[in-house]
C-alpha cells in the first residue's frame, strides 16, 4: 500500500442491480479522497449515495470500474482480501451506531483489534479506553453498550471507528439520528481526530450546515457526481 | 479469551430465554439417552448374569459318532438309508493336555473337566431323575461359583460327599448329612452323603443338579479317567462364537458357545440394541433440529451485528468458528445437564422397580464410559446442529444485513 498519495480512488465505477430490469445506480463515478481530508457526500434520497459508500466501504463490488484504496486495486480481491483491508484502513459511523448491545463500551470500541489479532491484549483495553476518555466517555467503559444514551453509543461508535487509525473513515449520516447538541458534539469530535491525525473522513449528510463545515462537499445527483 | 469464544458467550448470554430453552431440550435429550442406555445395560448386563451365571461360555464335547456309509454288495452302491447311531458318553482322548493349552491361553479366564449324564436319585419309596456332575471342585468355581450359591453346608463334593439343589432337597426330604442313593443307567449305585444345598435362583436346575466329584462321576458313568465335557469361561463373552469356532476346528471337538445354545435370548438382546439405538437416534435428531432451528433466528436476529462485525474487518471463518461455538457450547453445557437428569431418572427408576423383597429388579449401568459418550455425543450434536447456520452467517452479505435493519 502506497505512504502517499489519495486514500480513496474511485474512477469510473458503474454499478447496476440486476433484476426482471437491470437498474444502473451509478454512473461512471470519478472520485479522490485525500488523506487528512474531510468530505461531505451530499445528495437528494435514492441518488445513489448508500450504494456509492457500501462500495467505498469495500461491503459491495461495483459492477465496472476500479476502486483504491490506498493505492490498492481492490477489483481483483477475494472477500478475505476486502476483509483484511477493510479491517485495517477502514472505519465506519453509521446512522443508527451499530453497536452489539452484548458488549461493554469499551468492548464495542475495542472489538475491531480482537478481531484482528484474534486474541485479547491489555493493549486493546487501554487504547479503547483512551479513546473513551477523549470522547467523553471517561467512567462509561464497562457500561453495556444498551443502556447507553442515542449520543453517547454514537460517540462509542465514533471511537470504534477510530480504533484501527484507518486512513479512511466513513460516516452514514452520523448524526442524522441525534438532537442537534449531540449531533454537533458528534460531528466536532470526527473533525477533531480529523485535524489532529491523517484520517480522512467521508461524511454523507443531508444538513447543509454541517456541509459547510467540511473541507469540500460532492453532490450526488441521480448517481453522478455534479 | 479468543475472539470467536468471547463473542460466542455473549451471544448466548444476550439471548437468555433462547439459550435456556434449547440447552433444556439438549439436556433433556441427553438425559434420555442416559436414562434409556443404563437401563438397557443394566437389563442387558442383568440377563446374561442370569443365563451365565449358571453355564459355561463355551462347551466342549466329543464329536457325534456318525454312521459310516455302506456298500449295497449286490449293487456296488452306497446304501440310501442310514440309520443314525445312539450316542453314547464318550471322554475326550488326551483331556488332561488339552485342559493345559486351555488353561495358558490369555482370552480363558477359566476352564474344567466335567463328567455329566443323567441319573435316577432314590431315598426310600421316592425317586428323581436327575442331571449328575461330576466335577473338580478346585477348578469348577471359576465356571460356577456354587459356594456363593449355598443355603446350607458346605461345597465338599471330595469322596462320596454330593451337593444338591434346594427344590430337590424339599422333593426327597434331604437335608445336611443325608445319605442319597445315586444310580446310572448301567445300574451303577452309589452312596453318597449330602454336604450342601445350593440356590442358584432357577427352579428346574435346582430340582435336577447333583453335583459329585470328579472320580465319582468317572466311577458312576463308567468313564474311567475320561470327562465327558470341557466347559471354559472366556474374559470377552461376546467372542465365545468366535473362539468356540477355533476351537472346534482345532480340536476337532464339537464345540458350542453359549450364544449358540442361548440364540434366542442374543436374538432378544441385539433387538432391544436396536430399537435402543432407533430411539437415540431420533432424539439425537430431535436435537440437532432444535439446536439449528435456535440458531438459524439467531443468525436472523443478529444479521445487522453479524453485518456490522464483517464491516469492522471479522472474516467469514471467524463467524463461521462463533457460530459452531455456539453450538459447541450449548451442546457440552446441555449435555452435563442431561447427565443429572439422566443419572436421577435412572437411579429413581431403580429404587421404583424392585423385587418383593426391596433389592433393585436390576441395577442400572450408570458408568464414565456412558457419561463421556453421552458429552461426545451432544458437542457432535451441537457441532452438527450449529453448521448450517454458522455457513448462513458466514455467507451473510453484510451491505445487506446492515440495510435490511
Amino acid at each position: 500500500m502506497s505512504e502517499s498519495g489519495p486514500v480513496l480512488q474511485l474512477h469510473q465505477v458503474h454499478k447496476s442491480y440486476l433484476g426482471a430490469v437491470s437498474t444502473e445506480v451509478l454512473h461512471g463515478i470519478d472520485l479522490q479522497v485525500e488523506r487528512g481530508e474531510f468530505v461531505a457526500l451530499m445528495g437528494p434520497s435514492g441518488s445513489g449515495k448508500s450504494t456509492l459508500l457500501n462500495i467505498l466501504g469495500l461491503l459491495d463490488r461495483p459492477t465496472s470500474g476500479t476502486v483504491a484504496i490506498l493505492g490498492q486495486d481492490c477489483t481483483a480481491l477475494d472477500d478475505a482480501g476486502l476483509t483484511r483491508l477493510r479491517g485495517k484502513s477502514l472505519g465506519f459511523v453509521f446512522q443508527f451506531h451499530h453497536l452489539l448491545p452484548a458488549f461493554t463500551a469499551e468492548e464495542n470500541v475495542y472489538l475491531p483489534m480482537l478481531a484482528d489479532v484474534g486474541h485479547f491484549e491489555p493493549a486493546m483495553g487501554q487504547r479503547a479506553r483512551e479513546l473513551l476518555g477523549r470522547i467523553g466517555l471517561k467512567g462509561f467503559e464497562t457500561r453495556p453498550a444498551a443502556q447507553l444514551s442515542g449520543g453517547q453509543q454514537q460517540r462509542v461508535a465514533i471511537a470504534r471507528a477510530l480504533v484501527m487509525s484507518p486512513a479512511l473513515v466513513l460516516a452514514d449520516e452520523p448524526t442524522g439520528n441525534l438532537d442537534q447538541a449531540s449531533g454537533n458534539q458528534a460531528f466536532e469530535l470526527m473533525r477533531e481526530f480529523n485535524r489532529e491525525s491523517t484520517t480522512a473522513f467521508l461524511l454523507v449528510t443531508h444538513n447543509p450546515g454541517l456541509a459547510k463545515r467540511c473541507d469540500r462537499t460532492i453532490t450526488l445527483v441521480d448517481g453522478s457526481i455534479e | 479469551m479468543r475472539f470467536e469464544l468471547q463473542v460466542a458467550l455473549r451471544f448466548l448470554q444476550e439471548g437468555r430465554v433462547q439459550t435456556a430453552l434449547i440447552m433444556g431440550g439438549i439436556g433433556t435429550g441427553v438425559g434420555v439417552i442416559i436414562f434409556l442406555s443404563a437401563l438397557i445395560a443394566g437389563l442387558q448386563a442383568s440377563i446374561i448374569d442370569r443365563t451365565l451365571g449358571t453355564q459355561a461360555h463355551v462347551v466342549l464335547q466329543p464329536s457325534e459318532e456318525e454312521a459310516r456309509p455302506q456298500l449295497d454288495r449286490v449293487h456296488q452302491d452306497v446304501l440310501a438309508h442310514i440309520q443314525r447311531p445312539a450316542q453314547r458318553l464318550r471322554t475326550i482322548l488326551g483331556w488332561p493336555r488339552l485342559l493345559a493349552d486351555l488353561r495358558s491361553r490369555p482370552d480363558v479366564t477359566a476352564a474344567t473337566p466335567t463328567v455329566e449324564g443323567s441319573a435316577f436319585a432314590l431315598r426310600g419309596t421316592a425317586n428323581r431323575s436327575v442331571a449328575l456332575r461330576g466335577v473338580d471342585s478346585d477348578s469348577y468355581g471359576g465356571i460356577l461359583d456354587l459356594r456363593s450359591k449355598l443355603v446350607e453346608g458346605t461345597f465338599d463334593v471330595t469322596g462320596t460327599h454330593a451337593v444338591v439343589g434346594v427344590e430337590l432337597a424339599k422333593e426327597l426330604g434331604l437335608g445336611v448329612g443325608d445319605t442319597l442313593r445315586l444310580v446310572a443307567p448301567d445300574d451303577h449305585t452309589e452312596l453318597f452323603t449330602i454336604s450342601g444345598l445350593f440356590d442358584v435362583g432357577i427352579t428346574d436346575l435346582n430340582l435336577r443338579w447333583v453335583f459329585i466329584s470328579l472320580r465319582s462321576g468317572q466311577t458312576l458313568m463308567d468313564l474311567s479317567g475320561g470327562v465327558s465335557s470341557i466347559q471354559v469361561k472366556l474374559r470377552d463373552i461376546y467372542s465365545a462364537e468366535q473362539v468356540a469356532r477355533e476351537l472346534g476346528a482345532a480340536t476337532g471337538l464339537k464345540s458350542d458357545s453359549w450364544m449358540t445354545l442361548n440364540s434366542q435370548i442374543l436374538i432378544g438382546l441385539r433387538s432391544q440394541d436396536s430399537s435402543s439405538i432407533m430411539i437415540q437416534f431420533l432424539v439425537i435428531l430431535a436435537v440437532v433440529l432444535g439446536i439449528a432451528s435456535v440458531l438459524v433466528v439467531s443468525v436472523i436476529q443478529k444479521g445487522r451485528q453479524i453485518g456490522i462485525m464483517r464491516a469492522f474487518g471479522t472474516r467469514q471463518e471467524q463467524l463461521l468458528r462463533i457460530f459452531l461455538l455456539q453450538g459447541g457450547l450449548l451442546g457440552l453445557v446441555g449435555s452435563l445437564g442431561g447427565i443429572l437428569l439422566g443419572t436421577l431418572m435412572a437411579l429413581g427408576f431403580q429404587r421404583i422397580a424392585t423385587n418383593p423383597d426391596g433389592s433393585p429388579l436390576f441395577p442400572v449401568a450408570l458408568t464414565l464410559q456412558l457419561y463421556g459418550r453421552s458429552v461426545l455425543v451432544a458437542l457432535g450434536t451441537g457441532l452438527v446442529g450449529s453448521w448450517l447456520p454458522a455457513r448462513r452467517a458466514a455467507a451473510l452479505d453484510p451491505a445487506v444485513a446492515i440495510r435490511n435493519e
